[in-house]
């Protein structure tokens, strides 16, 4: 059976986040996931540097280690390659590893293992070995970090078949993707925003997943679809508050995750708006968004008043200078200005 | 290195097994030879799609060393991977028809020869990443010791994945954490094309001496010498005394891959012949049984033709099987 098919036509719903009663950061949802999955399945274990006393540079796994010992949670060399590989093994005989690199630039480092190895063992095996391991990494540029510590490369990921890869955008979606991702028995890369774990929103208390491969429509909207992916998610919405005071209703589709890719909501989307912009923080060309947008112009061409335009990372290496680095990214003024020349509202 | 090359096999020690083990041993190792020697002619023949790398030479490696494992325990190997996958308990027919590219073979005839994978007998796959399993051998290791099983790793790799970086940072790791992994390294003196000794510095046991973890270089054409080391080194692991390095000297007396005719810019004839005629892992054990009066010229006679007769019976098999429907291309992508 096809699984991205299977997925994008399925009309499985996602839980809405009912109990508004508690805001948590995104940081801590991410903890929580952790947590909730290494209690409920003995195999669950975290390797990765500086994961157990230090909780990782961003203290994203703060406290893991006291509740569940150095055996579950290790710190590894900085070996990012040989951290992988050994994710990749423990994996095929019975664990579920979750592979922490720190920077999403250094799954350069785990090329093989992932592309080679992971993705390729239960195709090659004809579907006898399986490898359910969650590699979770960073995106994202602006923190002043310069081109080795910022860059979004969802797109190396996503292109190779095998893979699932999950961009979360909110508290809520990071905590019940993170713990679908476990669940899978397919290798996982979950990105993260390093600008984003502080960003606070609601998450219930109850036990909840969101499966993978199912968009989530953050606004509804009719004149202009923009689609984004996680960081992104945020500079579109920010930018549909600029766009309604020039009287454009833009409705933001959040992926959520890129494979598998829900394309049904995507092109219904466009089919009711009849624009579209695609927004995704990884380097433009050969992009996520080259991808999205063949996507929408394979399935809403008839409905299309204009044509689908994308924004990414600025093509160039992420320089150090703010004044530099700020122009790389899209931003809500960019999103809002680029969104009214597809409106024809200057 | 050179210890390799000195002739002819000097007795082993006394190995804890009896006697007439050797000759499942020479079984195994005569398998793998003639199933290696029908791929030739697979190749030669035109019946088999792509390439193979032949392991004619190195018997004695993958045999001495899992007889000393346990069905349970894993391996993993390498694009020269017939020898190991046999050693391990697969069986010639699914072998043959996963060559084919044949719906019967091991992998649906999604691997081919390079990708061979059994978990019933703990293989865990072949590899044509060089030094590609080094993480992935580790990790079963690993695996093994968190879920407080006994099993032990093999992970079987050549002297050209000594150039890869990645089988340092796992064996660092092993080491670390006395992970119960053998590391094997199949030095059969050429990287492809080019001599080791142009790639390889220092000496290799002191790589893995580095890191703290017990390492020894032998003869790997003596077959009775690889397995009452390899014994030694799975036990040690077994019983959580950590990981070990094994470079067995060994030669492979094929081209690189089948299609590797002409070698005399990296090899020289003469040194082909010398190995093959003094350092032939299945005669070397041949001599030895007959002179332990184990078997004699009738009864090598008899076990060939039980194996020839089982190689035949398994090409016709595979030569015969359908190939996968066309739409179990788009299967096995996700699980």
């Amino acid at each position: 059976m096809d699984e991205i098919e299977a997925v994008s036509s399925s009309t499985q719903k996602t839980p809405a986040p009912e109990a508004r009663t508690r805001e948590i950061t995104f940081g801590q949802a991410i903890n929580e996931a952790l947590a909730e999955e290494m209690r409920r399945d003995p195999r669950v274990f975290i390797i990765g540097e500086d994961v157990a006393e230090a909780g990782t540079p961003f203290k994203v796994l703060s406290g893991l280690v006291k509740e569940f010992g150095t055996e579950r949670v290790i710190d590894s060399p900085i070996s990012e390659a040989g951290i992988a590989g050994i994710g990749v093994g423990a994996a095929m005989t019975g664990m579920r590893p979750v592979v922490d690199i720190m920077f999403g630039d250094f799954i350069t480092l785990t090329m093989d293992q992932l592309v080679n190895q992971a993705a390729k063992i239960h195709y090659m095996s004809g579907g006898k070995l399986k490898v359910p391991m969650v590699l979770r990494t960073t995106l994202g540029a602006t923190r002043r970090s310069a081109a080795q510590h910022s860059q979004s490369l969802q797109a190396w990921v996503s292109h190779i078949p095998g893979l699932k890869v999950v961009l979360p955008s909110t508290p809520y979606d990071a905590k019940g993707l993170l713990k679908s991702a476990i669940r899978d028995d397919n290798p996982v890369v979950f990105f993260e925003d390093k600008m984003m774990y502080q960003l606070k929103g609601p998450v219930p208390p109850e036990e909840y997943t969101i499966p993978l491969g199912v968009a989530d429509v953050k606004r509804v909207g009719s004149d202009i679809t923009l689609v984004a992916t996680s960081s992104m998610v945020h500079v579109a919405l920010a930018a549909v508050e600029s766009l309604q005071s020039s009287g454009i209703s833009a409705e933001v589709i959040d992926v959520r995750t890129t494979a598998p890719l829900d394309k049904r909501t995507i092109i219904e989307s466009v089919k009711k708006t009849s624009r579209a912009l695609v927004i995704d923080e990884g380097y433009e060309s050969y992009g996520v968004t080259a991808e999205i947008a063949s996507v929408i112009a394979d399935g809403a061409f008839y409905y299309l008043d204009a044509p689908v335009k994308r924004m990414g990372a600025m093509d160039v290496p992420v320089p150090f200078s703010p004044v530099l680095e700020d122009q790389t990214v899209p931003t809500p003024e960019s999103v809002a200005e680029m969104a009214k020349q597809l409106c024809n509202k200057q | 290195m050179a210890k390799s090359k000195k002739s002819p096999s000097r007795p082993a020690k006394r190995a804890s097994i009896h006697d007439e083990r050797w000759l499942h041993f020479y079984r195994q190792m005569l398998k793998i030879r003639l199933f290696e020697e029908e791929v030739n002619q697979l190749y030669l023949s035109a019946k088999m799609p792509g390439l193979a790398h032949l392991y004619i030479g190195e018997e004695a490696v993958a045999v001495g060393v899992c007889e000393a494992l346990r069905r349970d325990d894993y391996i993993t190997s390498t694009h020269r991977g017939h020898g190991h996958c046999l050693a391990k308990g697969a069986v010639v027919d699914k072998m043959f028809a996963e060559l084919l590219g044949k719906a019967a073979g091991y992998c649906r005839g999604k691997g081919g020869s390079m990708h061979i994978a059994d978990q019933d007998t703990g293989n865990l796959g072949a590899n044509a990443i060089v030094g590609g399993s080094a993480g992935m051998a580790t990790g079963a290791a690993m695996s093994a010791k968190m879920r407080g099983t006994d099993q032990v790793a093999v992970c079987f790799f050549g002297d050209g994945a000594l150039g890869q970086g990645v089988l340092y940072e796992a064996m660092n790791m092993a080491s670390l954490w006395k992970l119960p992994v053998v590391y094997v390294c199949e030095n059969n003196q050429y990287n492809e094309y080019t001599d080791f000794r142009e790639t390889t510095a220092g000496e290799v046991t002191a790589r893995a001496q580095a890191f703290g973890i017990h390492s020894e270089s032998i003869d790997g054409q003596d077959v009775r010498i690889v397995h009452a080391t390899a014994l030694k080194l799975v036990e040690r692991a077994r019983r959580g005394d950590g990981p070990s390095f094994l470079q067995c000297n060994t030669y492979r007396f094929h081209g690189h891959h089948v299609g590797d005719v002409d070698r005399s810019y990296y090899r020289s004839k003469k040194e082909e012949e010398e190995w093959k005629k003094q350092r032939d892992p299945v005669k070397l054990l041949a001599e030895w049984l007959q002179k332990n009066k184990l078997a004699d010229g009738k009864l090598f006679a008899q076990i060939e033709n039980e194996i020839a007769t089982e190689i035949k019976t398994a090409v016709q098999f595979a030569l015969e099987a359908p190939y996968p429907e066309a739409d179990e291309v788009k299967l096995h992508v996700y699980a």
